[in-house]
């Protein structure tokens, strides 16, 4: 974040990889890949690929963990070592663990886990290949997955980045973009219900900006939305 | 999914999911995967999946090896891969994993690490990262294959000489690989044998051999585990079933 | 019994279905606001009173008076811990479980033993969801000699049919043996298991 870079990044209106600002790159979606979990999902957004696999609800070890009202949600982010340029040492490190936390607050307002006393559910999440925005394209897997484990949910949460770039706003960083720009926002909302779970930015952009940064941000989360949906009913086509 | 005492039929020469008892199940390998990495492969054997991305850094030469470079695999059993799984640091089997994969893949001479030396101080390191997501059963075989075909597509890159820097996205040619070995691992319950284990059939495996072979049939690793003793004489034939098995598979690998 | 009138599609978690009114909802369901929304991926069916949605998917939840099929899993000092494919552990005291009077130095294992599969029913579920089995039931029984199949518990009504229309049609073509548990476990005894677990693995689908 706030580098030099040594190309432009933004021509004439136009991003390096030819997006126009408000472009999104290709999202693919695929469901159902990891056969034996309860639901599974694996989103691409341009080179960023994010599985996702959830089990649950079930029942909870250690049971001194248990909570005898509720069920709990737990989230793990982790990022392959090959996924990045520069191989990642295996294991935790506190952005991961960081990024897990905030996942499970993302999540957590959509679920009914009040009805699932002494129960957890997991959601894990692993990036295979990094190019900027991974948290909020493993959200995106995340959330169609608990769909496809028929975990009951209030509403499907969609995720997405947006940022500042030389004077611009732009939507969806890739990698470059996400270490030379100037401002990084990640989000996660219920569109339906214009319920924000997820908020995270670093930068620094006026009132004005973050407001515009956060219109965008609603327009592209609704045209994620779209796809997810799209996914989750072509359950049914299998 | 069925899921019961798998015990009772392969008494009667039958597994739950209709295969024979030396039948492996549909067996996949995708190459070139992950664009961040040097070589890359995802490999399919029924719901069992492994991901192997390969990456090369520039490395200094150990010293009992100078002029070779360094050979790394190191193994993920992601939690997204089971329902069974248990966080914490590595466990136990992933580590064997690992090292059994690193031995068959050393020992078979698969790569002369002699042609992977830079200069007398630098070295490639060959990282092999095996990374399983989805688990059910016969990792050890579908890792290695993974691993395998992913350092067949690996390349090395282009390096500035002066700076001791790699070049991004130039490459000077693959690694060589001389030899292409292949596990398989035999099975045994009570006394039938059988190969490809799904992970409810690995929970009545009495013991069971991972064997490393060669394309041209010279055995180079061998991994006991399981709970019980495998007899003297059961040996050859293991051996045998496992450089028949491994020449089918290894046309898996382009 | 509605026969006119009902819409069926497919709806997602989140997504409106209809207005409250006097109707009522059932599975798959949540209300806010007066309006009824999906919680889950299925197949609506929006009657003129009745709404619910079939989940594509779901984990069995005990309830009271399902009948169930579980596996033992231990053998405690007053009964046995059931695997009941739930998130929550069933357990069957002795008094539900025999009808003979145990005293302390009998050996319960010669009643139930690991790993035994029986049909029984769920006589008691607390609000944190303890789940209490029983044998006594007309239909409850041990069950030996098959074969275990898990299948979407949401599912199961499919494969019984019309007051047991397709299961009955299995285990006549199949010469098996079929019992039906509501937490998504169908057992199938007999010779020809292998064909009636394809018929079933069909319907689940």
């Amino acid at each position: 974040m706030g580098g030099k870079s040594d190309i432009k990044l933004i021509d004439n209106g136009k991003r390096i990889d030819g997006r126009s600002l408000d472009d999104t790159r290709n999202v693919k979606i695929d469901m159902d890949i990891i056969n034996v979990a309860d639901g599974s999902a694996r989103v691409e957004f341009g080179n960023t690929i994010a599985l996702s696999s959830v089990y649950g609800p079930r029942e909870l070890f250690p049971r001194f963990m248990q909570k005898p009202n509720t069920g709990i949600l737990r989230a793990k982010y982790n990022m392959a070592p090959f996924s990045v340029d520069d191989r990642k040492r295996p294991g935790l490190d506190r952005r991961s663990q960081e990024i897990s936390k905030v996942m499970v607050n993302a999540i957590e307002p959509m679920l009914f886990l009040e009805d699932y006393p002494k129960s957890v559910v997991d959601v894990f999440v692993e990036i295979i290949q990094a190019d900027g925005s991974t948290r909020v394209t493993g959200i995106n897997a995340a959330s169609i997955a608990i769909a496809a484990a028929g975990i009951p949910m209030r509403n499907i949460v969609t995720s997405c980045s947006v940022g500042k770039i030389e004077d611009s706003l732009v939507v969806d960083l890739d990698g470059k973009e996400d270490n030379f720009g100037s401002c990084d926002l990640a989000i996660a909302m219920a569109t339906e219900t214009r319920e924000i779970t997820l908020l995270q930015m670093d930068g620094a952009v006026s009132k004005d900006e973050l407001k515009s940064l956060l219109e965008k941000a609603e327009n592209t989360c609704k045209k994620i939305f779209e796809k997810q949906k799209e996914a989750l009913r072509n359950l049914y086509k299998k | 999914m069925i899921e019961t005492n798998s015990e009772k039929k392969i008494k009667d020469n039958k597994r739950l999911d209709g295969r024979s008892l030396l039948d492996f199940r549909k067996i996949n390998v995708e190459t070139d995967v992950i664009n961040k990495a040097q070589g890359s492969a995802h490999v399919r054997i029924g719901n069992t999946q492994v991901i192997v991305g390969v990456k090369l850094a520039i490395g200094e030469p150990y010293a009992d090896s100078i002029g070779q470079g360094n050979l790394m695999c190191s193994a993920e059993f992601t939690p997204m891969s089971s329902p069974n799984f248990e966080s914490g640091p590595p466990s136990p089997n992933s580590i064997e994993l690992a090292r059994v994969i690193d031995r068959g893949i050393r020992e078979s001479k698969s790569i002369n690490l002699e042609n992977l030396s830079i200069d007398e101080k630098h070295v490639w390191t060959v990282f092999v990262d095996i990374h399983i997501i989805s688990h059910d059963g016969n990792l050890m075989d579908a890792a290695a294959l993974a691993a395998i075909s992913a350092l067949k597509t690996a390349k090395i890159p282009k390096i500035d000489k002066e700076k001791m820097q790699v070049i991004v996205g130039e490459y000077e040619g693959n690694i060589p690989i001389d030899h292409v070995p292949i596990n398989v691992t035999v099975c045994k319950i009570g006394d039938k044998t059988i190969l490809d284990p799904t992970s409810v059939e690995e929970e009545l495996i009495d013991a069971k051999l991972s064997i490393s072979v060669r394309e041209d049939d010279k055995i180079c690793a061998l991994q006991k585990q399981g709970k019980e003793g495998i007899l003297m004489e059961e040996i050859e034939k293991m051996i045998d079933l496992a450089i028949s098995k491994s020449n089918e598979i290894r046309k898996m690998v382009n | 019994m509605e026969k006119l009138k009902i819409e069926t599609r497919i709806v997602i978690p989140g997504e409106f279905i209809d207005e409250l009114g006097n109707k009522e909802t059932g599975l798959g369901t949540y209300i806010k606001n007066n309006k009824i929304y999906s919680e889950v991926i299925g197949i609506l069916r929006n009657g003129e009173s009745e709404v619910s949605v079939i989940p594509l998917n779901c984990k069995y939840i005990p309830k009271h008076g399902d009948r169930i099929i579980g596996k033992v899993k231990s053998i405690e000092m007053s009964g046995w811990m059931i695997d009941i494919n739930s998130p929550y552990i069933g357990f069957l005291p002795v008094s539900e479980g025999v009808e003979e009077f145990v005293d302390n130095r009998t050996d319960i294992s010669q009643f139930f033993n690991l790993g035994d599969i029986i049909l029984c029913r769920v006589s008691r579920v607390t609000n944190n969801k303890s789940t209490q089995c029983s044998m006594k039931d007309n239909l409850a029984r041990k069950l030996v000699d098959g074969v275990i199949i898990k299948v979407t518990p949401s599912k199961i009504p499919r494969i019984i049919g019309k007051s047991g229309s397709m299961i009955n049609l299995i285990k006549e073509k199949t010469g098996t043996d079929i019992f039906t548990g509501q937490n998504g476990i169908v057992w199938i005894g007999g010779k020809n298991s292998d064909t009636a677990i394809k018929a079933i693995e069909l319907i689940n689908k």
